[in-house]
């Protein structure tokens, strides 16, 4: 059997800030390596620096030493289009207001691919029901975005990700403001995009329990330690156990979840 | 439709004034055919034909800019004087009108003619313009370029209380004649410069529609999607100020139009997609325009109201009545 490829990869990789005099590292001395068909699910708890690395590993910031590879490519040396058409993002910001249509919107994730104007050619839209399809939103198709719900939302911007057509799809909390129900269904649907579409996605969240139970992979994030592999070789590493500094809360290696005293 | 109303508003547009030329004469005199009444056919290209080609012109630069600006913004009530080109061509033609007294004699009967007012107003929003671009390229955020915009405008328009306070009776009443805004009084040159700027400045707003429909997704999702934004919004600013400058330069400032055009556009197609809305907003605009100009040389008179205030009598009921209609707008 063939190896799955890599789709991002880093090396000696320092996150963090740089201000005018100093250089403030978050994290040091990173080495991932994420392949096609992979879900991979980032967690940490707040203000560990999971947003700085989301940063570094789209390209946004600038690493403080090392360099992040997508597609045997170093993400500093690409263009804005090229990026656009490795790298889609699903992010935390709420939508401006506007009367944009479900389907305009995840039309939008074609712009990388038309041309000046932004004229759809059949192959586009394709891609974009294609997209829709693998949503299971075709019944909101023609909807304004405005009138679906949160859960429905995130569905839709996933949609448009997808239409982007990448092999890399990064989404920053895609579970957050959904019930469980809704969180289980994302999950399973992101599993299933990855399984059907062969792409890598990566994602953070705050939901362990399922990212324990539902991902391919897991990067976790803890003061002074951020480490890559598999949900059941992290549990037996006693990972979690560090995740949160605080003597209320501890993992349970049995069960694969956390208990409170 | 909308093409062939704006036509039709056009023809009603030069057929009527103070003296009222029939439909067909109208149409005989623009394809070069013959005209029953010379003063008719003198009326229709030396003052009616001029007033109607800037009435469009106006109509869709000044609603483009508009719908620009409140795409740029995510505001929907920008419009192409938030950044304060109208407060800076005011300051440039308030120094003229009402500063001349501070002058030598010779120099103020050249101010004081037609073109050191256009002059003056262009180089005024010139100015601002240049104020605008420098202070968008150095500010990350967008929204604070919107607050510059409308601190330039306070800025300006309380020198030009200063000069009011220091006037004359009579050169504040020119001034208030400006600030009114006058289709009219262009020659023919000036109407090709203004053609060129408004063309160029809609040609720009044409490049613009791709990123224009990204930015609907906030300013984050424009730049995941290759938008180079800096660069983007460098070219939609520069498009409105190019707009709204010109446009003020030769007609005064003319109100609401800019923002009122854009949201009847949106109210009626019922869409963000701005490849639907670029043109439906120019043709609006220019009907619109032409319209309200219709109205304020009041058919069948010998008077003349000003078009800045019926922009606004009629603009502001159109849009309350289209927002009660669809209550759905967003």
């Amino acid at each position: 059997m063939a190896q799955p490829k890599n789709i991002v990869s880093t090396s000696g990789l320092s996150i963090g800030y740089k201000t005018k005099k100093t250089a403030v590292a978050i994290a040091e001395n990173l080495t991932f390596q994420f392949g096609e068909s992979k879900l991979i699910t980032l967690i940490g708890a707040n203000g560990i620096g999971k947003s700085t690395l989301l940063r570094t590993l789209t390209g946004l910031q600038k690493p403080l030493s090392g360099d992040v590879f997508l597609n045997g490519k170093n993400i500093q040396e690409y263009s804005a289009s090229d990026l656009a058409q490795n790298l889609s993002m699903v992010l935390t910001e709420k939508l401006p207001p506007s009367n944009l249509s479900v389907f305009e919107l995840v039309a939008l994730g074609r712009q990388p691919y038309t041309n000046w104007i932004g004229k759809l050619a059949p192959l586009d839209i394709e891609k974009i029901i294609r997209a829709i399809q693998l949503t299971e939103i075709e019944h909101l198709a023609e909807k304004k975005h405005h009138e679906i719900s949160d859960g429905q939302l995130q569905k839709v911007l996933i949609a448009r990700a997808l239409a982007q057509d990448t092999p890399l799809i990064i989404l920053d909390e895609p579970t957050t403001h959904l019930d469980l129900l809704h969180k289980v269904s994302l999950f399973k649907l992101l599993k299933k995009l990855t399984e059907e579409t062969g792409k890598c996605i990566l994602f953070s969240t705050h939901d362990i329990d399922l990212a324990i139970q539902l991902s391919d992979e897991m990067v976790v994030m803890t003061q002074g330690k951020v480490v890559q592999g598999q949900p059941c070789n992290l549990i037996e590493q006693g990972v979690f156990n560090s995740l949160f500094q605080d003597e209320n809360i501890v993992f349970d290696s049995q069960k694969g979840k956390f208990l409170f005293k | 439709m909308l093409s062939l109303g704006t036509l039709l508003l056009f023809f009603t547009n030069i057929s009527l004034g103070s003296v009222t030329i029939p439909f067909k004469e109208v149409f005989h005199s623009l394809t070069g055919g013959e005209v029953s009444k010379q003063a008719w056919e003198y009326i229709i290209v030396n003052y009616r034909l001029p007033k109607a080609i800037t009435a469009i012109l106006a109509g869709m630069g000044l609603s483009i800019s508009g719908l620009l600006m409140q795409t740029l913004f995510r505001n929907p009530l920008a419009g192409p004087y938030v950044l304060g080109l109208s407060s800076g061509s005011s300051l440039g033609v308030a120094f003229v009108i009402l500063g001349s007294s501070f002058l030598p004699p010779i120099l103020n009967s050249v101010l004081l003619s037609s073109y050191g007012i256009v002059l003056a107003s262009t180089l005024g929003s010139f100015f601002v313009l240049l104020m605008v671009l420098i202070v968008s390229q150095r500010l990350k955020d967008t929204m604070a370029i919107l607050i510059v915009g409308l601190m330039f405008g306070s800025f300006t328009s309380a020198i030009v209380g200063v000069l009011t306070y220091f006037s004359s009776a009579e050169q504040l009443q020119k001034f208030t004649f400006w600030s009114l805004g006058n289709l009219g009084n262009l020659s023919w040159t000036s109407i090709v410069v203004l053609t060129i700027a408004v063309s160029l400045g809609l040609t720009m707003g044409i490049f613009s529609i791709k990123p224009l429909n990204a930015l609907l997704l906030g300013e984050n999702y424009a730049k995941s999607l290759g938008i180079n934004y800096k660069k983007s919004r460098f070219v939609i600013i520069f498009a409105t100020s190019i707009l709204a400058g010109s446009i003020t330069a030769f007609a005064g400032p003319i109100a609401f139009v800019g923002l009122a055009v854009p949201h009847m556009a949106k109210l009626l197609f019922q869409t963000s997609n701005h490849f639907i809305l670029y043109w439906s907003t120019l043709l609006i605009g220019a009907s619109i325009m032409l319209l309200c100009d219709v109205i304020s040389q009041m058919p069948g008179t010998s008077v003349t109201l000003p078009i800045n205030a019926i922009t606004s009598i009629i603009g502001a009921p159109v849009v309350i009545w289209l927002l009660i209609r669809k209550r759905n707008y967003s």
